[in-house]
């Protein structure tokens, strides 16, 4: 079997990252010395991986995660989403062995508080991006993302 | 009541502290005069001035964390933070080194002052001190003390007292701890950040992910053990009497099942410590201690979840409160 192209995956994250920044234009702020850290996210359990930028904010999908990269972070997809919108905390998921942080510690912990900070709703960006579209896209993430993170054990936590 | 004195190291996090019942929220100005001087944590002067106006729309105060003690070179940083939390609307400042408070309680003489745990106060005679020649009202008292001597010091105090319920267990005489510092030239005391990020190192070996600060190997944990932060107190090391937790395994207190036993000893008010946590902790630590209060004070039992998921090291104790060692 083929695999999957990625380059739809990129344009519609990629989207997704441009407006949640034109949204919250502060919200890279927190990364100060950092802001030009190139990040490298593998989710364990999807046979790609992201390398994202903030300052210009910029998400490549990729099939492995480059050389050079300033920071690693490894998770499954639930969590990785679960953070992202503030629904699980990074320190607990380190102590669980479910977050894996490599490279430069600084970077990873100056970009989770401003993560943390912007008060994310997927959701609502993702949906945003599909014009007269919206609320079935919405409708489709929140389902998906519901059976994603209904799936990782965490519901404890993320209560 | 006892009064629930909760977290914030983002406005965000203020905001769900205030949502899930926090009577206070401490915080701290994004730079070295507050002891969570973490990258991309804390709040800038108009995010405070903010922070606080939400916090007094929805009934809440805000106590700013001004506990690090200063630079002989720079001293003017901290006073102009005391300056500016007063002028943001402060409710009260936690403060840790004397010259500080001393320069608060002159220059603002209405300020509220509370001593931080930092200031490491810990008997009736050092409170006093505070109490007498600073005007200060409330003492929050370091972690090394069991519920009867935290009566004791209550009882013989002219000041309030605050105690940690849940989060991070510092071991060492607070504000006095040089281990980070010797590991990475930067002071928890001074710079504020204990196992700074800038010199922890995570690699992923054979045997584990080993954790390393400023070059020393603190820990090394296999893939399915729960881990702790990367602090020197909590390393796990080789001796001649074997390996293992020298000072102290990598544990979080959890003072829930002593509530009765610390509104007894007249504790003014419970602390929740973890302004590095996201807003996840935040919520679920704050929702958990605001409904522990309340069976407490209606005298029914209670079905709280269990904070494990938050625990440094999926672990909890109570520490100093219930001591079997002296």
């Amino acid at each position: 079997m083929r695999p999957l192209p990625l380059s739809p995956l990129q344009l519609v994250l990629a989207g997704v990252l441009q407006r949640i920044h034109r949204r919250n234009p502060a919200i890279f702020d927190r990364l100060g010395d950092h802001a030009r850290a190139r990040f490298g996210i593998k989710p364990i359990d999807l046979p790609f991986a992201f390398v994202v930028e903030a300052r210009p904010p910029r998400l490549s999908v990729v099939r492995s995660l480059p050389h050079g990269l300033d920071a690693r972070i490894s998770a499954s997809l639930a969590n990785l989403l679960a953070l992202l919108e503030g629904r699980l905390d990074g320190d607990a998921l380190m102590f669980s062995r479910e977050l894996v942080v490599e490279g430069d510690v600084e970077a990873v912990l100056a970009l989770r508080n401003a993560i943390d900070d912007a008060q994310l709703d997927l959701a609502t960006e993702l949906s945003s991006l599909f014009g007269p579209l919206g609320a079935p896209a919405r409708r489709a993430f929140e389902a998906a993302r519901g059976r994603v993170i209904g799936s990782s054990g965490q519901g404890e936590q993320s209560r | 009541m006892m009064e629930l004195i909760c977290p914030a190291g983002t406005p965000a996090a203020l905001k769900s502290a205030i949502d899930a019942g926090a009577d206070a929220i401490y915080c701290g100005f994004n730079d070295e005069t507050n002891a969570r001087n973490f990258p991309g944590l804390n709040f800038s002067r108009d995010e405070l001035r903010k922070g606080i106006a939400l916090a007094h729309g929805r009934g809440a105060r805000v106590l700013v964390a001004i506990n690090t003690f200063p630079r002989a070179s720079a001293v003017d940083i901290w006073h102009r933070a005391v300056d500016d939390a007063v002028n943001a609307g402060a409710d009260a400042l936690i403060l840790a080194d004397i010259g500080v408070m001393d320069y608060a309680a002159r220059r603002h003489p209405n300020q509220r002052l509370h001593v931080s745990v930092q200031a490491a106060a810990a008997n009736p005679d050092a409170i006093a001190f505070y109490a007498e020649n600073f005007g200060a009202r409330r003492v929050v008292l370091p972690r090394v003390l069991s519920v009867p001597e935290i009566a004791e010091i209550t009882r013989e105090s002219a000041c309030e007292t605050e105690v940690f319920v849940f989060g991070g267990l510092c071991v060492m005489a607070e504000g006095r701890c040089s281990l980070s510092s010797y590991a990475t030239g930067k002071s928890p005391n001074m710079q504020g950040v204990c196992s700074p990020p800038s010199h922890v190192v995570y690699e992923q070996t054979a045997e584990g992910t080993k954790s390393s600060l400023g070059g020393f190997t603190i820990n090394r944990f296999a893939a399915s053990e729960p881990a702790g932060y990367p602090t020197l107190c909590k390393g796990r090391f080789s001796t001649a009497q074997g390996a293992g937790y020298i000072f102290e395994d990598p544990v979080s207190l959890d003072a829930t099942t002593l509530l009765r036993g610390l509104r007894d000893a007249g504790v003014t008010a419970l602390k929740i410590e973890g302004r590095q946590r996201g807003r996840a902790y935040v919520e679920s630590v704050v929702r958990h201690f605001r409904h522990a209060l309340a069976a407490l004070e209606s005298g029914s039992e209670t079905d709280i979840a269990s904070l494990k998921p938050f625990t440094e090291g999926q672990a909890s104790t109570l520490g100093a409160y219930r001591k079997a060692w002296r």
